[in-house]
């Protein structure tokens, strides 16, 4: 009985938070489209996270396209596959490491500093001095954030792509002495365009997704620095598994082999 | 030290037939918490009226209540006369052009210098050119007593004081018609304290503007109020006029005005 009860109230919770998300996202949705839209706050987002990202994001970019082509070369010449690995490379970093791996990091930078900078303000009461001023923070807070998440996240995953492959071809071509015209042909040969937009898609929604969580908890947070604190984590650790998971569903939509 | 009533309420209007602000029996709870219980209270058109009660008692519920900000349980609050408790949110906006609002932790956006902090509503209200609105900013900051090299400043830059009389200057810049002012001298000095209150009876004073304040600060309460409302577990138990606060014949008041431990309004302590 009591096992019921906690299953119940669990449950209940856990629809109500869904509910409340559900919500939220409506409504910060629908102050994206409906003027006033703020454009500085737009563009201070949007220098936080595309320029700002940059280092971080080029530097994991970079080496994971550099150990992508070690790791190929030393599985594939078992089988005398060397000459996969300018594909495997390229397919890889655009369709699912460039992507979630730039989106996991942002989500590490951003959707923190997102859920610490709204949380603060949420408990200082500068939303609510902002709403005092007659201005809605969904849409100078929140609107901003989603608009930047959404359209900078895929700009950071072509910069990922470009240095990503470019790590590749340092590896294969000052490492493992593939001959350079040939690596570039071999990782031009067999990419095609969906596999490049199907990142780019993934990179929008994991950019929306970061901005989302991070101004959710954020807007939720309460009772002081300790309740900062939990919002921040928990925004980046929701993030970081709605991204893997939304991955996951994306893949299966554009490469269900069905 | 204190400034006769008399002189205070002389240039209030007197109260209209419609009240500024009506609450009628607005209530509130947080969890199990009762926090309102059933608030009635009126203010007049141009009047200063002081709440004041002990912590944790609602006053700041009771504003953000009125603001729309917490949303009551039940009970009517009407600002001119028109119902608010189910605005929806464009026109609660519009109706929050009439308010001015100074919260508690003076709550400034640090993001932005304190001359944007204050031009705020100005700029993003009332789409006024930034230029403009830094202008009327700086005249603000100087009707507080601030100089114009403090408005490049950040927020966080600034003493506890300054704070205070930046909030207070963003509270008056877009001139409402409604000031709210919550707990405007707690955590300050003195003398701090009196040039605050000060500020707040002229600048009400100039705007012609009604408004409420919190308080649990008694030097403060006789200076700006035209009449007094006692607030206790989430009821009003008592007002009058500022100028009777020492007879008021209320136990619970004549607690609280004297700072005494004993009387009718008990702390909950254990003994060690
Ligand atoms: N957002 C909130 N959520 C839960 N409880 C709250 C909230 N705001 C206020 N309370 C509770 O309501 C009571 C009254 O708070 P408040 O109005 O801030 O007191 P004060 O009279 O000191 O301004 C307090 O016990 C506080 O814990
Ligand atoms: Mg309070």
């Amino acid at each position: 009985m009591g096992f019921l009860a906690a299953t119940g109230r669990a449950f209940l919770i856990f629809l109500e938070a869904t509910g409340r998300l559900a919500l939220f996202t409506g409504s910060a949705l629908s102050h994206c489209v409906r003027p006033p839209l703020y454009p500085r706050q737009i563009l201070r987002q949007m220098i936080d996270i595309g320029y700002y990202s940059l280092p971080v994001v080029g530097l994991t970019a970079l080496f994971t396209g550099m150990v992508l082509a070690l790791q190929s070369y030393s599985g594939f010449s078992r089988f005398q596959a060397e000459g996969a690995i300018a594909t495997v490379v390229v397919l890889s970093i655009t369709r699912e490491l460039g992507p979630v791996l730039a989106g996991l990091m942002v989500a590490g930078r951003i959707g923190a500093a997102m859920a610490a900078e709204i949380g603060t303000m949420r408990v200082t009461e500068q939303i609510d001095a902002l709403s005092t001023l007659s201005t809605n923070p969904y849409k100078y807070l929140v609107a901003p954030r989603l608009i930047a998440g959404l359209t900078m996240v895929p700009l950071l995953v072509v910069v990922a792509d470009i240095i990503g492959v470019f790590g590749g071809f340092l590896v294969g071509v000052y490492r493992l002495d593939f001959n350079a015209a040939s690596y570039i042909n071999r990782t031009w040969e067999f990419l095609h365009p969906i596999d490049v937009i199907s990142g780019l898609v993934k990179a929008a929604i994991f950019g929306f997704l970061i901005a989302l969580m991070g101004c959710y908890h954020g807007y939720h947070s309460k009772g002081g620095a300790q309740g900062v604190g939990a919002a921040t984590t928990n925004a980046v650790v929701s993030a970081s598994i709605m991204i893997l998971v939304w991955n996951y569903l994306i893949t299966g939509i554009f490469f269900s082999t069905k | 030290m204190t400034v006769p009533p008399a002189a205070v309420s002389s240039n209030a209007v007197p109260p209209a037939t419609v009240p500024k602000i009506a609450l009628k029996g607005v209530t509130k709870h947080f969890g199990h918490k009762k926090v309102l219980n059933g608030i009635d209270l009126e203010v007049g058109r141009g009047e200063s009226l002081v709440v004041i009660g002990g912590s944790g008692t609602g006053k700041s519920v009771m504003l953000k209540s009125i603001l729309g900000l917490l949303t009551p349980d039940s009970g009517s609050i009407k600002v001119d006369g028109e119902e608010t408790t189910r605005l929806r949110s464009r026109d609660r906006e519009k109706l929050l052009h009439k308010f001015g609002m100074l919260f508690q932790g003076a709550a400034l956006f640090d993001s932005l210098p304190v001359w944007e902090n204050v031009a705020f509503g100005l700029i993003q209200g009332e789409h006024m050119p930034r230029a403009k609105a830094k202008e009327i900013a700086i005249a603000k900051l100087g009707a507080v007593g601030l100089t114009p090299d403090v408005a490049e400043l950040s927020p966080a830059e600034l003493s506890g004081g300054m704070q205070k009389r930046v909030a207070l200057a963003r509270a008056i810049a877009d001139e409402p018609e409604i000031i709210f002012f919550d707990e405007p001298t707690t955590g300050l000095d003195p003398i701090m304290a009196d040039v605050i209150n000060e500020l707040i009876v002229q600048c009400v004073k100039d705007l012609g503007a009604t408004a409420v304040t919190i308080t649990h600060d008694m030097a403060s309460a006789r200076k700006i109020a035209d009449r007094i409302a006692m607030i206790y577990q989430g009821r009003i138990i008592w007002t009058g006029h500022a100028r009777d606060i020492d007879n008021s014949g209320n136990a619970y008041v004549d607690q609280f005005v004297h700072g005494r431990a004993d009387g009718p309004i008990k702390m909950q302590i254990k003994a060690l």
